[in-house]
């Protein structure tokens, strides 16, 4: 089977996952990350790797934070950025998903960012598009969202070093997070030697220890000795229904508070995807505690962007 | 009309027949087998020579898609599609718009078809009205109409309560009741296996419980009210194993299976392929291997096409919005043909799963080629490779998983009735 994410010359044409992503392209996205953030971190400067290309930003699922991350990021590349907040209610009047993309192809766009309620929208669309489009998945119903597991391994880069010697915990809802799949993948494909994960049986995909991870349902044996705490966002919604009894239950089980931390590494670092729910999955003092990098993440995600696009746009850094 | 079929080699599983066997056709039957009946005169002589002649095949599971979504097929395309396929006589499910509930309905349909003098149709009534699965059909009038079975397509009445009785039903006046296993809570939005490829994928998941959990139920409730049950497109090695022992108990109880299943699993969705999205989901190959294996023991008793046509624009979109379902007659002997070469079973036996095994479980007196029988033929090439593709297909529905595979074996002659419906 072909990686849709590659050329014929093994190049990155879409990003659309974090499986079956080469660790050459993922340490290749890391390093001009790097490379963008300078060596103090102060300040990333505008360059001009996308002057005169189109990025279009094509939002079927409201988000804030990704879009403006994206949008940050290509203009500091010089690209012309066009934000477009579909929402679901433009497919419902009749176009089709692949209408509306047909429609901006034909607007001359270089390359779109697209986020999507369903799994597997992005690679309906970079089957779609004409060639010399590129596709970047800014997340795709429960299946991946690659640039924030990115990001989440230049924290990890910056802060460990390494990570032939890690051991690293991602906790919470597993079951509905993109986020969680795309940091299992890169993190398996870096080397990490242990990814744990860490939920109630409800939270987790029945067969999730086939994709490489440690499964365990008591945060103080999870959590015990790790590097890495990586949090997930609990939806409000999961609380409804079979899922959960109640946040104040997940909370008292699940959250991530001080004496749990303090069962990790004593170096261990704390990172969200955000937005937190504090007090849900995570208790305030962690989330802005020593051990938190949870905002320097939100630095690292525009420089990783950066090198994503400027990667598929084929531009030497 | 007489027909001389010549020089072709005969295979009739109910018979037992295979061998190089003349086939003589008078009067819309089979008027003998081997020997030309006395004062015989062909009007039409179909030269046989290097094909295969067997009963017309018999597909317990084809929508047809009217009334209500000729959008995406119509009766004239999909009897094409049937004919084309070797496939003469079918079934088609009430999961129409409206369903078939009401006699007239099932009246229009069976006339409808007959006017166009293709495939023999037997529908399904509903069993419930508007498959609510609250209140139970005029089953009495519905046969009268022509329907030739009752069901619920997707899932059983989730009232277990409205199952009983309308199996009770059923069993008072000796219908047949056709129901596929699928719990409805259990399967709720879901869209793939829950296994490993779902998990990767993010796919909305169907476990396998949903299959079992509902079968444990209807199998139950058939042995308590003596309904014949014939169970629908079974998916797994957990199912499979519960119709085996249930047989074994001597419940009266017939199965099939969809020739998509025997032959995939969950890994073809491969990078989303919508085509894969089909009802029940693509289990593992464990789950195939118990499949294949129920199919030789003889616990499953037919394949099926479970043919389902789907426009493209209902498939062009991400995986789990794209409607499920594939296009499947022109494809079912076929893909007969390479099961029985994988598993090197001999084509008599395989081939009783498309032709009197089908016939049985619909209770209906087609599938063989006994003198005095309908006269239903399929004579195909078993040596025709081609490619499937779009083009190819007769069918309204072009979205298969099968796309772009050579198969091999494809159908000459379709006689049905007596009557030449179908030469390639």
């Amino acid at each position: 089977m072909n990686n849709p994410q590659l050329n014929s010359h093994g190049e990155l044409q879409h990003l659309l996952s974090t499986e079956g992503l080469p660790v050459r392209i993922v340490r290749d996205i890391l390093d001009r990350a790097a490379q963008f953030l300078g060596d103090d971190h102060a300040e990333i400067h505008k360059v001009p790797l996308l002057h005169g290309k189109s990025v279009f930003n094509i939002f079927f699922e409201n988000s804030t934070r990704t879009r403006t991350t994206f949008e940050i990021a290509a203009k500091k590349l010089s690209a012309d950025v066009v934000n477009l907040n579909i929402g679901s209610s433009s497919t419902s009047k009749g176009e089709t998903l692949l209408d509306t993309v047909d429609n901006l192809c034909a607007m001359h766009a270089d390359m779109f960012v697209v986020r999507h309620a369903t799994s597997g929208a992005a690679h309906l669309i970079a089957r779609h598009v004409a060639p010399g489009i590129h596709v970047i998945n800014a997340g795709d119903g429960r299946h991946a969202h690659p640039t924030q597991a990115l990001l989440d391994m230049y924290t990890i880069r910056h802060y460990k070093k390494e990570f032939h010697n890690l051991t690293v915990a991602i906790v919470g809802d597993v079951l509905h997070s993109r986020v969680a799949r795309s940091q299992i993948h890169a993190l398996t494909t870096l080397g990490v030697p242990e990814v744990r994960v860490i939920a109630p049986k409800t939270l987790l995909p029945s067969m999730v220890e086939k994709l490489g991870v440690r499964v365990f349902h008591s945060m103080e044996e999870g959590l015990k000795g790790v590097d890495v705490v990586m949090m997930l966002r609990l939806q409000n919604e999961r609380m409804q229904g079979a899922l959960l009894p109640s946040a104040q239950e997940y909370f008292k089980y699940y959250g991530l508070t001080q004496e749990r931390l303090a069962l990790a590494r004593p170096d261990a670092i704390v990172m969200h995807p955000g937005p937190m729910n504090r007090g849900v999955e995570i208790d305030s003092s962690v989330a802005d505690g020593a051990q938190s990098v949870i905002l320097p993440q939100v630095t690292f995600g525009i420089a990783v962007r950066m090198a994503v696009m400027s990667l598929l746009a084929g531009a030497s850094t | 009309m007489n027909i001389h079929i010549t020089g072709g080699r005969l295979i009739d599983p109910k018979n037992g027949i295979d061998a190089q066997q003349d086939v003589f056709i008078s009067d819309k039957r089979i008027a003998a087998i081997g020997q030309m009946p006395e004062g015989f005169v062909a009007e039409q002589v179909i030269d046989a020579r290097g094909l295969i002649v067997m009963p017309g095949l018999v597909d317990v599971a084809a929508r047809l898609r009217e009334p209500g979504y000729e959008y995406r097929a119509t009766l004239e395309s999909e009897m094409a599609a049937a004919i084309a396929g070797g496939v003469t006589s079918l079934s088609c499910p009430p999961d129409t718009d409206p369903p078939l509930d009401e006699p007239g309905l099932v009246e229009m349909l069976k006339h409808r078809a007959r006017s166009l003098n293709q495939a023999r149709v037997f529908p399904v009534g509903a069993l419930t009205y508007g498959l609510q699965g609250e209140q139970i059909t005029e089953m009495i009038e519905l046969t009268e109409a022509g329907c030739k079975a009752f069901g619920h397509p997707d899932a059983p009445p989730a009232d277990n309560r409205v199952l009983l009785r309308a199996m009770q039903y059923a069993a008072t006046f000796g219908y047949r009741v056709w129901l596929r296993p699928q719990d409805a809570a259990l399967a709720r939005n879901g869209v793939a296996h829950d296994g490993e490829v779902a998990a990767r994928l993010g796919l909305p998941p169907i476990p396998v419980v949903a299959e079992t959990v509902a079968l444990s139920t209807m199998l139950q409730l058939a042995r308590e009210t003596g309904v014949l049950l014939h169970v629908c497109r079974i998916s797994s090695a957990a199912g499979v194993e519960m119709i085996r022992a249930a047989k074994r108990e001597g419940l009266r109880v017939s199965c099939d299976v969809s020739m998509n299943h025997v032959h995939l699993t969950d890994m073809d969705i491969g990078y989303f392929d919508a085509n894969c999205h089909l009802q029940p989901p693509l289990r593992t190959q464990r789950d195939r291997e118990a499949l294949r294996a129920g199919l030789a023991d003889g616990t499953i008793d037919a394949i099926c096409s479970n043919h389902s046509p789907v426009d493209d624009d209902a498939k062009q979109l991400p995986f789990a919005e794209a409607e499920a379902g594939a296009t499947g007659m022109e494809l079912l002997l076929p893909l007969v043909l390479k099961w029985a070469e994988q598993e090197s079973i001999p084509l008599l036996d395989a081939l009783a799963r498309v032709t009197i095994n089908p016939a049985q479980a619909l209770g209906v007196k087609v599938g063989h080629l006994s003198p005095g029988a309908h006269a239903d033929v399929c004579i195909f090439d078993p040596q025709a490779t081609w490619k499937v593709s779009p083009a190819e297909l007769k069918s309204q529905g072009k979205n298969t998983p099968f796309n772009g595979y050579t198969v091999q074996g494809r159908a000459r002659y379709t006689v049905v009735e007596g009557k030449t419906a179908f030469v390639a």
